[in-house]
């Protein structure tokens, strides 16, 4: 198994109503010095939630108590820039286990997926009324099925369905990863490799 | 059945195909860097697998590396350490490594064309979104997260589904003073840094047959800019002449081979796309970014745009100029600046040095400003020696640095300080991307050289060397 598996998750969530974030904004690039997969949620969104000299921002929501939960919701395109693997293990580190969102750039989205943070793309109506009642009751729940493919908002009763590709939900479901699959074709890819020269 | 050029390389490396999944996909080549890969190092370690082809991987270093006194130990520890790792993995897995201070070392997506790695109708791939980049060469390259370059690493494969394709044509030619930088700022401005995302895109049309293959890259190398995984333009004579004899292409008999099928890499009469935009060249100015993301960008000689005349994003857009200390309506030539760099993988390359060196000449260097000229490899580095653009750049009072990335992404010493406004020819100036507090205003080498000069922002048509 290689990472945790993911099936329901119910949880308050923390909002990010911006867009286009980039993931030189979720972990900048001077935080990416590291050589083993530690510590990375230390620096999650560092620029935007401390200042220079250290102190937390009290108006960025990751420093306002108000807020907490297993799951982050961001506005447009969000995972823009770098290939960074770094931000999805920030997140993850953090404690965020699923990102929701109206649109993912997609390389963050596929390195969520590829170490077990679900990225959930929702339509903008949906998106605004999860913002929306997040504000009006900051502790509100979101339930997010993944065998179902459904996001809910518990409280209203308005639930929409999500896209996944079939075979990265049963990886998700069971927490196996592309080397456990690929690693069970070797030979058809050595078969593969050897028609194709260098 | 007619196909794109992106269906012909795509579809020959598919291994298996995943129903209602994704394509298990053979990579041909993989290039490694320090930030990206010790994490997939430490994961095959874990897994206790060895590197399946290490002849397919090639290493260097760029991201952290120092662009001065690059003789001496590195002194940032965590970068020292970082640096280390990668010469530790790639000598214990039998990779060829272009360490700090190797004559081939530089950036990336520099080298991997300089030394012929890059080809046309490959799979190519790396730890860094750039590696839109080798599809100048008609090859299918993109940028992968750590946990697929220790797939590559273990199994030399990928799993990802097809993504849908676009073509982008440009037809007619370019203006003076337009560069193949302004013809992606310029795509990039009108698609958004989302406008692409889940498409492969190709290049096409008479503007991209005319570039250089050194301005192919750099707008191959913007292709993520606009959320594309990556782009690519059909190899031809230009392309082949480029790659010829250089060390790690085909020889010989094998050339010819070669040749017979990279001949065959252009998109079908009649292929389709899932989407397709067409321009004329006519349409492109020199263009100047003047937000925190490379969507906003505009022609250097208009005003910043009202957030009343873009759709939605009210509030971002405001958080974007707020950072950026700039209101909207005004006018952007004229304003000050106070560094500018020129280099990283979009423009670090020889072709870019002489665009800055034809501004430059005879000039001198504003005394406001800081400039950081970082070539893009030892290879260019050299170049501009040998063709005398040194001594032009030592006349108008420029300091010419060591390759790497340098101040692109800020991660040696080349930081911009808080606050300060940089004109720069890399790829993105999000928040703090050159630094903590950092403002960046992408543009091409010509802009860059006119800020240069005159301390401000200039349309560098009208200083145009005749």
């Amino acid at each position: 198994m290689a990472y945790d598996s993911f099936k329901t998750l119910t949880s308050s969530a923390v909002p990010l109503p911006i867009e286009n974030v980039d993931t030189d904004q979720i972990i900048p690039a001077r935080f990416l010095k590291a050589t083993e997969r530690i510590g990375f949620g230390d620096n999650l969104f560092r620029d935007w939630r401390y200042n220079q000299d250290g102190s937390p921002k009290s108006e960025f929501v990751l420093n306002n108590s108000t807020y907490s939960g297993k799951i982050l919701v961001g506005g447009h395109n969000f995972g823009s820039g770098s290939s960074r693997e770094h931000a999805a293990w920030a997140i993850y580190d953090y404690g965020f286990r699923c990102v929701v969102s109206s649109f993912f750039a997609d390389i963050f989205r596929g390195n969520c997926l590829n170490i077990g943070v679900l990225p959930v793309q929702v339509s903008e109506t949906f998106l605004a009324q999860i913002f929306e009642a997040i504000e009006k009751n900051p502790n509100t729940s979101l339930t997010i099925d993944l065998l179902n493919q459904k996001i809910s908002l518990d409280a209203m009763g308005i639930s929409e369905s999500f896209d996944i590709n079939k075979y990265k939900k049963e990886n998700m479901l069971n927490g196996y990863d592309d080397i456990d699959y690929l690693s069970n074709i070797k030979s058809e890819i050595q078969q593969f490799a050897s028609n194709t020269p260098l | 059945m007619k196909q794109t050029l992106f269906d012909k390389v795509w579809d020959s490396h598919i291994v298996r195909s995943i129903e209602h999944g994704p394509d298990v996909l053979f990579i041909d080549r993989h290039m490694v860097h320090e930030v990206t890969s010790p994490v997939a190092f430490l994961g095959i370690k874990n897994r206790e697998l060895p590197v399946l082809y290490p002849e397919r991987t090639f290493a260097t270093a760029d991201h952290n590396t120092p662009t001065i006194n690059q003789h001496l130990p590195v002194a940032d520890p965590l970068s020292r350490n970082q640096l280390k790792a990668l010469e530790q993995n790639a000598n214990a897995h039998g990779i060829s490594y272009w360490g700090l201070g190797h004559e081939k070392n530089g950036i990336v997506h520099v080298v991997g064309p300089e030394y012929g790695i890059t080809q046309p109708g490959a799979t190519i791939v790396c730890g860094d979104s750039h590696t839109s980049t080798h599809g100048a060469f008609g090859a299918i390259a993109f940028g992968i997260g750590t946990s697929e370059v220790e797939m590559v690493l273990a199994t030399q494969c990928i799993m990802q589904p097809k993504p849908k394709k676009m073509r982008i044509t440009i037809n007619g030619s370019l203006n003076e003073g337009v560069t193949p930088k302004d013809v992606a700022l310029f795509i990039i401005s009108k698609l958004t840094t989302s406008g692409a995302t889940g498409y492969f895109v190709e290049y096409a049309g008479e503007v991209f047959q005319q570039l250089s293959m050194e301005g192919r890259m750099t707008v191959c190398n913007l292709s993520i800019e606009m959320g594309a995984r990556g782009g690519m333009i059909a190899p031809d004579e230009k392309t082949f002449e480029y790659i010829k004899d250089r060390e790690f292409t085909p020889k010989g008999a094998d050339w010819e081979k070669a040749m017979d099928y990279w001949k065959t890499l252009h998109t079908d009469e009649g292929a389709s796309f899932d989407k397709e935009f067409i321009y004329h060249g006519s349409e492109i100015d020199p263009m100047i970014t003047f937000g925190t993301n490379p969507g906003m960008g505009m022609s250097i000689t208009k005003a910043i745009p009202k957030a009343s005349e873009l759709e939605g994003g009210e509030a971002t857009y405001a958080k974007s100029l707020e950072y950026m200390g700039y209101k909207e309506g005004e006018l952007m030539v004229g304003k000050p600046i106070d560094y500018v760099f020129i280099g990283s993988c979009t423009n670090g390359r020889i072709e870019d040095f002489r665009a800055f060196a034809s501004v430059v000449k005879g000039k001198k260097r504003a005394d406001n400003v800081t400039a950081w000229l970082v070539p893009g490899s030892h290879k260019v580095l050299n170049a501009i020696k040998e063709e005398g653009l040194l001594e032009i750049f030592e006349e108008a009072q420029f300091e010419l640095r060591e390759p790497g990335c340098s101040a692109c992404l800020a991660m040696n010493d080349d930081k911009i300080p808080a606050g300060k406004y940089a004109v720069s020819t890399s790829n993105r100036n999000f928040e703090g991307r050159q630094g903590p507090g950092s403002r960046t205003l992408l543009a091409s080498p010509l802009v860059a050289a006119a800020a240069a000069i005159t301390g401000k922002i200039t349309d560098p048509r009208t200083l145009i060397n005749h």
